[in-house]
């Protein structure tokens, strides 16, 4: 008797919930005629609300000015587009992300419980893109990095369709690596070479595809080491690689490491005359406070600034006057260009109701991502590939000076680049 | 007799014993074909001592911190990191100071004589502060209560020290008497890491005898054989629990400017990995016995600088420092597997466990 009371209790509570929500789906069905459709969802914006991006970048910690400076970047975009989309103010949310993969996850994961946002530009480091963009594309939200360069990240091999959600303006390390083994070869004309990485995806990577092209040329390694990015004592792993005797060391590290690394090579007998290379990583005033002045005559390769659009400029001036100071990394013109990416890509898939609400496409969003072509960034034209290499990359070496190190600032011209040997001509337009 | 020893050992043992017989045995392997290889010089050898040494030392001046405070009040103060880090990180801006008028290189002794004071009186003061408030009103409380207190003042202080100094970090000003090399006859020593070794092994040497020879060194050792007896006795126990954190205090403050001579970066978040280090280094001396904690830093410190190279250049490992820590963290188990109370720990099974 009991349990068929139960039962019928159970009858009754389920064929009431589906009766209710039969009804909410009809009710739903009669407010809207206007409907847009996505295989992924769509983002309802009732007029009055704003359009939600979120940035996932590292403003905290010892690599804090990498993320501070896309962040700048992506304020200044904003800011020129009016703060608004289609009459839609924008809001822009930042989340740390710490430089690893930790933060990387911690960052995605927060962001994805939010509904609302609609695109995310980020993240700072390759090793955070890695757990993070599938947990953003899993909720629908592609994100666009202006700074995580590591190969892996678009290389169809390696990028499982959970990185589908991923694009960036960054340029690919491919690129990076490769010119920094022709600038020792050619420009230096050193014949051994070390590398040390910190087991980040951008570090191992960009340091294997620069002994992978050093070599091509004819160069001998001696050695490649990896330290972890929270050592601080580097004497012993360089008295190891003083043992190969090389003539100069290439360390694309982040800003504590390869700060320690620049400080403590000199100390090491043997290696007082190699010449030092960082990447673009670790180009920024604060790693030259870091490193202090023994970072003078150091070499790093990164964007070739001078190659930048004529936006640039203005960008400057603009940012200037509302920091104060010139960027602190290398980073902030590719943020701009993520920025204004994401804005066109809204407004063209973007659809408005007639009550005035706005309806954004998450998969449409993506594909029209993807499908940018030519357009005219501060750091070039931008052409997404299938893969989501957006960038129209031009890496250009820069030396250290000790006015560099004394202002800190990062030097403003190339000191050589690939296209024209020593710096002052300029590169072949594309 | 044999009897007795075969009734005594457990297959646990057994198996504990075969995997530290393996790692010996690979250790031993690895150390001969990276000698019979002759990669390194005695030059390099000698090198790696010296980084090792210093490194070291500092670990063990962390350590006595853990170690006292431990010897005393049987918890492991976590928030010891912070307290290491709370001193240099405030002396800084002395250090900054004196650089930018100049002081600094006019008068180097003088000013790193009071950057150091500055560095221990705040670590000092953090500590003190941490026993009143976090620990004191604990004391009676079930043992596992102040240790997650303990983890959580350490993460208050970690992120009050963001607040107040900002979350970037910021370079210490390069002293200019410590730079350079000394040379012994071949071997080259760096300036500063033989001010280092020799500063870390004089306040050593101090807080032993303090410890040995003082009468308050004596009634911290009563207090920490038995806290009711030593209050019979007429020793006031919470002077004296004060002490251990105030010398704990001035050892990590000390040890903080030394790592920030030998390392210039200084940021709210550098306490965590020389903490954890110096906290294993006390268990590998023998967590409550302040010459094992000086031991324990100072093989960590060697064996961290010595180890990737002796140890895995033989074995064909690429990149051997990558594994730095697992090297460290292996010695750990590989001393507990044989002596389960450290170096020189004591008995706890018999008395206070």
């Amino acid at each position: 008797m009991k349990r068929l009371s139960i039962l019928l209790l159970v009858l009754t509570i389920a064929t009431g919930l589906v009766g209710i929500m039969g009804s909410m789906a009809s009710a739903q069905k009669v407010k809207t005629e206007f409907k847009v459709e996505d295989l992924i969802g769509v983002v309802k914006i009732n007029p009055g609300e704003s359009i939600h991006i979120a940035a996932w970048m590292v403003v905290a910690g010892p690599d804090a000015s990498l993320g501070t400076d896309t962040k700048r970047g992506i304020e200044i975009a904003i800011e020129e587009k009016g703060r608004k989309i289609l009459g839609f103010p924008i809001k822009l949310t930042v989340q740390d992300t710490g430089c690893n993969a930790e933060g990387g996850q911690a960052a995605a994961t927060k962001l994805a419980a939010d509904p609302t946002i609609i695109a995310a530009i980020g993240s700072s480091c390759s090793s955070e893109a890695r757990p993070g963009a599938p947990i953003l594309w899993k909720a629908g939200i592609t994100t666009v990095s202006p700074s995580a360069t590591s190969p892996d990240l678009t290389d169809p091999t390696k990028r499982g369709r959970e990185f589908e959600g991923f694009l960036r303006t960054a340029h690919n390390d491919k690129v990076q690596g490769a010119i920094a083994a022709e600038f020792a070869w050619k420009q230096l004309k050193v014949k051994r070479a070390a590398t040390i990485h910190d087991g980040s995806i951008y570090a191992e990577k960009l340091q294997a595809i620069f002994s992978e092209t050093f070599k091509k040329w004819g160069g001998t390694i001696t050695s490649q080491e990896a330290v972890a990015p929270t050592d601080t004592d580097m004497r012993p792993v360089l008295t190891k690689i003083a043992t190969g005797k090389p003539e100069f060391i290439y360390y694309p590290v982040f800003i504590a490491a390869g700060g320690h690394i620049t400080r403590q090579v000199k100390e090491v007998k043997g290696l007082e005359k190699a010449a030092l290379m960082g990447a673009d990583g670790i180009f920024s005033p604060d790693f030259y406070k870091a490193a202090g002045e023994r970072a003078m005559g150091m070499y790093h390769s990164s964007p070739d600034f001078s190659a930048f659009g004529e936006g640039y400029k203005t960008f400057l001036e603009k940012h200037q006057k509302k920091y104060g100071e010139k960027p602190i990394a290398p980073f902030h013109a590719h943020a701009y260009d993520a920025a204004i990416m994401i804005f066109s890509a809204i407004e063209k898939v973007a659809k408005k109701g007639p009550d005035g609400t706005l309806y954004i496409g998450r998969k449409a969003l993506k594909d029209a991502l993807y499908a940018t072509k030519n357009l005219k960034g501060l750091t070039g034209n931008l052409t997404c590939d299938q893969y989501g290499d957006c960038a129209d990359p031009r890496i250009a070496i820069y030396i250290t000076k000790a006015e560099n190190i004394k202002k800190l600032e990062m030097p403003e011209k190339p000191f050589w680049t690939p296209y024209s040997g020593p710096a002052g001509q300029t590169p072949p337009k594309k | 007799m044999l009897k007795r020893w075969r009734e005594r050992i457990t297959p646990t043992d057994v198996v504990m014993w075969f995997i530290g017989g393996t790692l010996l045995l690979l250790m031993f392997w690895g150390s001969t074909a990276t000698l019979i290889e002759g990669r390194y010089t005695s030059h390099h050898w000698f090198d790696f001592l010296i980084f090792g040494l210093a490194q070291g030392s500092i670990y063990a001046l962390i350590a006595m911190g853990y170690t006292m405070v431990y010897g005393t009040l049987r918890m492991i103060n976590f928030a010891h990191s912070e307290v290491f880090m709370s001193g240099p990180y405030t002396a800084y801006f002395v250090a900054a100071a004196f650089y930018s008028s100049g002081f600094l290189d006019r008068q180097p002794i003088l000013s790193l004589i009071f950057i150091f004071l500055v560095s221990m009186a705040t670590s000092t003061l953090i500590a003190v502060l941490l026993e009143r408030i976090a620990y004191r009103p604990l004391r009676t409380a079930p043992r596992l209560v102040p240790l997650i207190t303990a983890i959580g003042a350490s993460f208050f202080l970690q992120y009050t020290f963001r607040g107040l100094y900002g979350s970037g970090f910021q370079a210490y000003p390069v002293v200019k008497i410590l730079e350079g090399e000394w040379m012994f006859g071949v071997f080259r020593i760096l300036k500063f890491q033989a001010v280092v070794i020799v500063a870390a092994a004089l306040l050593m040497t101090a807080l032993y005898l303090f410890v040995q020879r003082t009468r308050m060194g004596k009634a911290i050792r009563a207090v920490s054989e038995d806290k009711e007896i030593s209050s019979l006795m007429g020793i006031d126990i919470d002077r004296m629990i004060v002490t251990t954190f105030v010398i704990g205090g001035m050892a990590a403050g000390a040890a903080g400017v030394l790592y920030a001579v030998m390392f210039k970066q200084v940021h709210f978040f550098m306490g965590f990995i020389p903490g954890i280090k110096a906290f294993t280094a006390a268990v590998l001396g023998g967590i409550g016995n302040i010459p094992g904690a000086m031991l324990g830093g100072i093989f960590l410190g060697l064996v961290e600088s010595i180890g990737p190279s002796l140890f895995l250049d033989g074995l064909g490992i690429v990149a051997p420092y990558q594994l730095k820590d697992a090297i460290a963290f292996i010695m750990l188990v590989l001393v507990l597997i044989f002596r389960p109370t450290g170096i020189l720990g004591e008995r706890l099974a018999i008395k206070k466990a």
